[in-house]
């Protein structure tokens, strides 16, 4: 038993949690995190200087890019997701976790496995060449023995909970679950070649055709929504409430926008594909109910919201606070862009331009990893059983360094990509293309860097969040004055 | 079990339900939030009227409008096939010089080879022609295979070592695979710099090139179209004439290939691209 469960068994119904397992997931979190947004920070500047590619087969933007995207999305965010949503399960169940440490452990271990498997795979070359789902089949094969078993631990702790009622972050962790393992399995479903023949580390997809396309883009479209949304969404109404020391704005939203953004998600992937061999029934369905989603989205941003109603002030105080309700608006201005992208007429402008992936990251940057870092912030004094972070002044330098970088991601990329899009529609009095497509990649350069540069100020925000970290769980206190009783010092800082 | 308290700030109710000290309040919707939700419905439904939607068995709803991307996009395509057909008729029926001297003609053939051009020519010539070890300028009157109108058309249309019956073909012998020695190679090499004024000949460099070259490079190096030999007395050189780099060039020559442009561009963009590159600075 460590000494954060010992600490926390206080109340004498109250049962062990397996803090220690917690522990490793914040870890291994901050450790992929940084891995991932240095490989996405240098794929930034490939793209602006080709010759950062080295010439070398290994560190080119190709290889590069899914190790960037799979170690921020699933080892970066993933770990956070599992270990938070471990942590969380315990306390709201009143129960300690089904199976023990030893399943807790194992679940840990192997999901490490699992990421190393993949990226290592990916830098040899070896892909299943479908974005977010690059991994091979023996891989996906170890992942699915790692989930099933998470789903077993989780749902058991559910089962044996000692709360009549299960808590709302419960709802959206097991949907997340649940509907990854249903991603997974139906866009993995490949034949390794193995068996005719061929090489071990190669397989081909079932599908054919436009219905392997759309298989991949209900997948994809999913794991944003399922993976990056509705995970994420179970830590919000956890650690949202909890540093606001405020109830949740309302049961009854969340029931509604729980079940509406489940049901309707689902359907949305067509938006990825719109203007192509998809047929135009399809792309119909896959708009509309993007548009639908937005209200049942942004019922999660209300309830993130509006759970401050009352503890407003706590945000001069408090920058964990602060990055856990920018994470939240970041998520409403994302979920409103979402549909609004996914219309047609918007859609044929912004698609394939890097517009996407500002889109992408104002997501990803703004909403995933900033109320990540909130939850971190929250978990390490409480898991290492310190008294609080050793700077909070610390904290408020990192919200403001990453925010700003996010700020310069995303406004480049909107100009970017708009510009990138109109270039590529504009036509001459003659009836001709006016520029050609390396005169768009011309135009974009400096638009790369800004990036770049975004991205640069991002990695310096995580690598002081490391450290304050590092000594929080030292058990060191740093000597500073308090954050914002004295506005006028503060701002002078 | 449940015990349901009200909040003071919002003057709510809580569910009565607690976890690890979480509560909720029993807020009604945002009737702001509810509207809108209800107005996404109803614009859904409609475009599913309107537009193509709903699968059944073996079909789907077409809509009331009627609409087809692919139907939208064939109607686009003939309009501008339609629109474009007042020049892109006298561009197939033109030979590509009377096409040079109609003003509007070369104007059209302007606009449009320079689209052509950066998306198909520019990655091995440069943006402007400008060239790069190995792929000729454009931009200059140094010509390979010809520099009128009809010779640049032949070679965007067949290429240079190309995939076609009528590609341009010519190889330079391999003179290091035991046809000169090492020192004749040395000797020629030095004789064929000082045809552009670098440094001095020799009696055996002089004789070498005599005997090997100039049937297709000239006596004075002045190159000769028919085989593609580049000019040797310009001072321009399609590779490099840097430290061995010649040598290697004479022992084991590299030849270039320019694709087959037939087929993968059509005649009129064939011709228009021709005038462009024509236009570009070198045209004879």
């Amino acid at each position: 038993m460590s000494s954060a469960s010992l600490a926390s068994s206080a109340a004498s119904d109250t049962p062990t949690y397996y803090d220690d397992l917690i522990k490793k997931f914040v870890i291994a979190a901050a450790f992929w995190g940084l891995a991932g947004f240095l490989a996405g920070d240098l794929i930034a500047w490939q793209l602006a200087f080709p010759v950062l590619n080295l010439d070398l087969e290994w560190t080119t933007f190709g290889r590069l890019r899914p190790l960037h995207t799979s170690a921020v999305i699933f080892a970066f965010g993933g770990n956070i997701l599992i270990g938070s949503s471990l942590y969380v399960v315990q306390r709201t169940c009143r129960a300690s976790l089904f199976g023990g440490a030893g399943l807790g452990n194992f679940i840990f271990w192997g999901y490490q496995l699992f990421i190393v498997l993949a990226a290592t795979g990916y830098l040899l070359g070896i892909t299943q060449g479908k974005e977010y789902a690059e991994p091979e089949w023996y891989v996906d094969l170890w992942l699915t023995v790692i989930w099933v078993l998470y789903l077993v631990q989780f749902g058991g702790t559910i089962v044996k909970r000692s709360e009549p009622h299960i808590y709302v972050a419960n709802w959206f962790f097991l949907a997340f679950i649940i509907t990854v393992a249903m991603l997974h399995l139906g866009n993995n479903a490949t034949v390794p070649t193995l068996f005719f023949g061929g090489e071990f580390t190669k397989s081909y997809i079932v599908w054919a055709g436009v219905q392997d396309a759309m298989t991949q883009w209900w997948y994809g479209h999913n794991a944003v929504g399922f993976f990056l949304t509705a995970g994420f969404l179970g830590m919000m109404y956890y650690f949202v409430p909890k540093q606001a020391e405020r109830p949740v704005y309302s049961y009854r939203l969340s029931v509604i926008h729980f079940w509406a953004l489940t049901f309707l998600y689902i359907w949305a992937g067509p938006h990825h594909l719109h203007y192509t061999a998809l047929p135009d029934w399809v792309q119909t369905l896959g708009m509309t109910f993007s548009v639908m989603l937005w209200m049942p989205s942004w019922g999660g941003m209300i309830n993130g919201v509006m759970t401050l109603s009352g503890a407003w002030h706590k945000l001069r105080t408090d920058p964990v606070l602060r990055f856990m309700v920018a994470s939240v608006g970041f998520y409403g201005m994302s979920t409103f862009e979402g549909p609004l992208m996914s219309v047609k007429a918007v859609n044929s402008l912004s698609h394939y331009t890097d517009w996407t992936v500002g889109h992408v990251h104002a997501g990803a940057l703004g909403w995933n990893a900033l109320i990540s870092f909130g939850v971190m912030y929250f978990l390490v004094p409480v898991l290492w059983n310190r008294e609080r972070l050793y700077s909070l002044r610390l904290v408020n330098t990192h919200f403001w360094v990453s925010t700003i970088g996010i700020v310069l991601y995303i406004a480049s990329m909107w100009v970017s990509g708009i510009m990138q899009g109109l270039m590529w529609r504009t036509y001459d009095s003659l009836g001709f293309l006016q520029y050609s497509f390396i005169e768009t990649v011309e135009a974009m350069h400096p638009y790369y860097i800004i990036r770049a540069t975004g991205g640069l100020l991002f990695i310096i925000g995580a690598v002081i969040m490391i450290y304050n970290l590092w000594r929080t769980a030292r058990g060191d206190i740093r000597d500073e004055a308090p954050i914002g009783l004295d506005t006028q010092s503060a701002a002078a800082e | 079990m449940a015990n349901i308290e009200r909040d003071e700030v919002s003057g709510t109710d809580t569910t009565g339900h607690e976890w690890d000290g979480l509560k909720e309040l029993n807020t009604p919707l945002p009737r702001w939030w509810l509207w809108t939700f209800y107005a996404t419905i109803i614009y859904a439904v409609g475009a599913w009227v309107v537009y193509p939607s709903w699968p059944t068995l073996t079909t789907y709803w077409k809509g009331t409008s009627g609409y087809s991307s692919r139907v939208d996009l064939t109607n686009d395509l003939a309009a501008q096939t339609q629109e474009r057909s007042v020049w892109t008729k006298k561009f197939a029926a033109l030979p590509i010089t009377e096409i040079a001297q109609d003003r509007n003609l070369q104007e059209v053939a302007m606009a449009g080879g320079k689209v052509i051009f950066a998306d198909n020519c520019a990655p091995c010539h440069g943006s402007s022609g400008t060239g790069a070890p190995g792929y000729p300028v454009l931009a200059d009157d140094d010509w390979l295979w010809g520099g009128s109108l009809e010779e640049i058309e032949t070679t965007v249309r067949y290429g240079i070592r190309g995939a076609h019956d009528d590609t341009r073909v010519s190889e330079m012998p391999a003179f290091g695979d035991d046809y000169l020695t090492a020192a004749q190679i040395k000797s020629v090499a030095g004789h064929v710099l000082s045809l552009s004024g670098q440094g001095a000949s020799s009696a055996e460099g002089a004789e070498v090139f005599e005997n090997e070259c100039a049937a297709c490079h000239g006596e004075k190096g002045e190159g000769g179209r028919d085989f593609g030999a580049p000019k040797l007395n310009d001072g321009l050189w399609l590779y490099s004439s840097a430290g061995d780099d010649l040598i290697a060039q004479i022992s084991k020559p590299k030849h270039g290939v320019m694709p087959t442009w037939e087929g993968r561009l059509d005649d009129v963009s064939i011709k228009q691209v021709s005038i462009y590159v024509h236009a570009l600075g070198g045209g004879e």
